[in-house]
């Protein structure tokens, strides 16, 4: 591998490390679980993103043709991070977890908990609706 | 030097690694573990491709495709329990 290559490899790997470490930081040091959210969804999935980058190009150029079905994992990722987000998020409301003091906008957390999920009649009902 | 950025970046994953451990034995709601076990199941296939470009072959890429999947489906069954009480209805 050559030296220019190499160096802009060894510079994302560290990156993305450095980002999987200051995510499960914030895990440890962000004062709730609304908050806490942000730190793995985020910092992390970047970080695993530019790993599976650099593993992408070093095995395109240990075999010498272009492989990308490293890619497919930050795919999959990308997807599911904000999925799995989204319903652990939507569980500690179900379980009313107290928010952060300094958190804005608290008192629609407690409406926003007992609303429920919209079904399939529920476009039926908007349009009879004068 | 790539030898040299991926030792330091599995220092750095371990460490993660023990943070997210410690967040999910300290936790104070089961939602934090589910949290941390999503973070530690996400650290782990990094820490499986660090190994995979060490070594130099693409055959750990099977392994961690399956541990990405696992983990989307384990922590979407465990909220999905917390949710409804009740995984299949």
């Amino acid at each position: 591998m050559e030296t220019w290559l190499e160096g802009i490899v060894a510079l994302i790997l560290v990156f993305g490390g450095a980002f999987l470490l200051i995510g499960s930081i914030g895990l440890v040091r962000l004062p709730d679980i609304y908050t806490r959210l942000h730190g793995p969804t985020k910092a992390t999935t970047l970080g695993i993103a530019s790993l599976l980058l650099v593993s992408a190009v070093v095995s395109s150029v240990l075999q010498g043709t272009i492989s990308v079905h490293e890619l497919l994992i930050t795919l999959f990722l990308l997807i599911t991070a904000p999925v799995s987000a989204n319903m652990i998020a939507k569980t500690a409301m179900h379980h009313d977890l107290p928010a952060w003091k300094r958190t804005q906008g608290q008192e629609l957390i407690e409406p926003a908990s007992r609303q429920a999920a919209p079904d399939d009649h529920q476009e039926e009902r908007d349009t009879k609706l004068p | 030097m790539l030898s040299w950025a991926i030792n330091f970046t599995a220092a750095m994953i371990c460490i993660a690694l023990i943070l997210n451990l410690w967040r999910m034995v300290q936790g104070p709601s089961i939602q934090d573990r589910i949290l941390a076990l999503d973070t530690m199941c996400i650290n782990s296939i990094a820490l499986i491709i660090l190994y995979g470009i060490n070594m130099g072959t693409g055959l750990y890429f099977e392994a961690a495709l399956l541990i990405a999947m696992m983990g989307f489906v384990s922590t979407s069954a465990l909220c999905k329990y917390l949710l409804r009480g009740d995984l299949i209805e």
